[in-house]
This record gives structure tokens, C-alpha cells and sequence, in this order.
């Protein structure tokens, strides 16, 4: 019993270290993003990968509370990504009918 | 039993973060952001689900499982909603497609002189190599 937990409890923890390590990665593409669609994909990807950051520390605690805060940060997520993806259409229509 | 759901979970662990990683690679390498885009919203989906589902196993449908079914529903629904509107927003804006690709439905996109779309998309290819 206390062996299977603890192999949980690894694997979590191999996977938030490694989830973390390509949330740096994506930021590359976030600062050097030749365009800012770019940035935003980044930043989209980013927060999909704290999602699952979150339902990580949910197994490695053996809190289910976390997997409810997983749930509002894919939310928050959508939402920022679409609100993004309007300001940058928005801003440039203004712009071609000056 | 104990044994075969630790496994279970390790299993979808792995199989999550296979995919994740797979999805940060596409977004470093591929050369557009339309590429980008689609390396990123289907193998990031796939590999939260993938951990979604390992919390479903670890906890079981009386707990936290449930609501880790109601995120794997989330996410197939909005990250495509979402690529699709940044997509959108990158063509209005003007980012330029590679080689002979074509905005689907936009028969001037289609017909308006595609050897300048072309030289356009490779400069952009030429700029984003030499970064």
C-alpha cells in the first residue's frame, strides 16, 4: 500500500518538474514570438500546461480540492485567450478604416 | 487492485506528459504561427486529458473524478474554439501563410497572384530561420 502511493507520488513529482520545464520552454516563444498571434499561442499553451500542473499537485497530495482549481484555470484560460484573440482583431480593424 | 491503479496512473502520467512535451516541441520548431498553433492545441489536449484521466483513476468517481471528467470535456471543447479565434485574428492581421496555402472559402486569396503570397511567406521563413 504505502510502496504504490509513494510510486504516485514520484511520478507526480517527475511530471510537475517536467511540466514546468516546458512552461520555460514555451516562454521562449512567448518573449521572441516573431508576431503577436505567436505570443498569444504560447501563452495559451503555458496556461494548458498549469492545468496540468494543477491536476499533478492534485496526485501528489491526494487533495481532490486541486483538480477543482484545475478546472477554473483551464476557464480563466479560455477566457483570456479569447478576449486576446477579439482585442488583437478589434485594434487592427480600427486602424484600416482611419 | 492497489497496485494495478498506482500503475494505471503512472501510466497515464507518462503518456501526458509524452504528449505535452511533444506539443512545446512543435512550438519551438515549427516555422508559422498557423503550424504552431495546430502543434500545440492537439497534443497539449491529448496530454491533459491524459492527466485528467489519471486523476479520474486515482480518485475514483465518488471524489475529485468527476470533476476531472467535466475538465476533459472542457478542454475538447475550448482549446479548439480558441485556436480557431487566434487563428482567425492572425490571418485578419495579416500574418503571412507558407508555400500555396490558401484561406479556405476566399476564392481572391485563392486567385490573387499566389507567386507574391509566395515570396511573402518565404521571407517570413528566411526571417524566422536566421532568429
Amino acid at each position: 500500500m504505502a510502496a504504490e502511493a509513494d510510486l504516485v507520488t514520484t511520478a507526480a513529482d517527475a511530471g510537475l518538474v517536467l511540466v514546468a520545464a516546458l512552461c520555460i520552454l514555451c516562454s521562449y516563444r512567448v518573449i521572441r514570438g516573431p508576431t503577436v498571434p505567436d505570443r498569444v499561442v504560447g501563452l495559451d499553451a503555458i496556461a494548458t500546461n498549469v492545468v496540468a500542473i494543477a491536476v499533478l499537485f492534485a496526485l501528489k497530495t491526494g487533495r481532490g480540492l486541486f483538480v477543482t482549481v484545475s478546472l477554473v484555470l483551464a476557464i480563466i484560460g479560455f477566457l483570456s485567450t479569447v478576449v486576446v484573440a477579439k482585442f488583437v482583431t478589434e485594434g487592427d480593424i480600427i486602424e484600416r478604416r482611419e | 487492485m492497489v497496485a494495478l491503479r498506482s500503475a494505471l496512473v503512472v501510466a497515464l502520467i507518462a503518456v501526458g506528459s509524452f504528449f505535452l512535451t511533444v506539443g512545446t516541441i512543435g512550438l519551438l520548431r515549427f516555422p508559422n504561427v498557423y503550424n504552431r498553433m495546430h502543434a500545440t492545441s492537439k497534443p497539449t489536449t491529448l496530454g491533459t486529458a491524459a492527466i485528467f484521466l489519471a486523476g479520474f483513476v486515482h480518485f475514483g468517481p465518488g471524489g475529485a473524478g468527476l470533476p476531472s471528467l467535466v475538465g476533459i470535456l472542457f478542454l475538447f471543447l475550448t482549446v479548439p474554439t480558441g485556436a480557431h479565434m487566434i487563428s482567425r485574428s492572425a490571418q485578419r492581421i495579416g500574418v503571412p501563410f507558407l508555400g500555396g496555402v490558401t484561406w479556405p472559402g476566399r476564392e481572391e486569396d485563392e486567385q490573387a497572384r499566389p507567386e507574391d503570397r509566395r515570396d511573402r511567406a518565404d521571407e517570413e521563413l528566411a526571417r524566422s530561420e536566421d532568429e
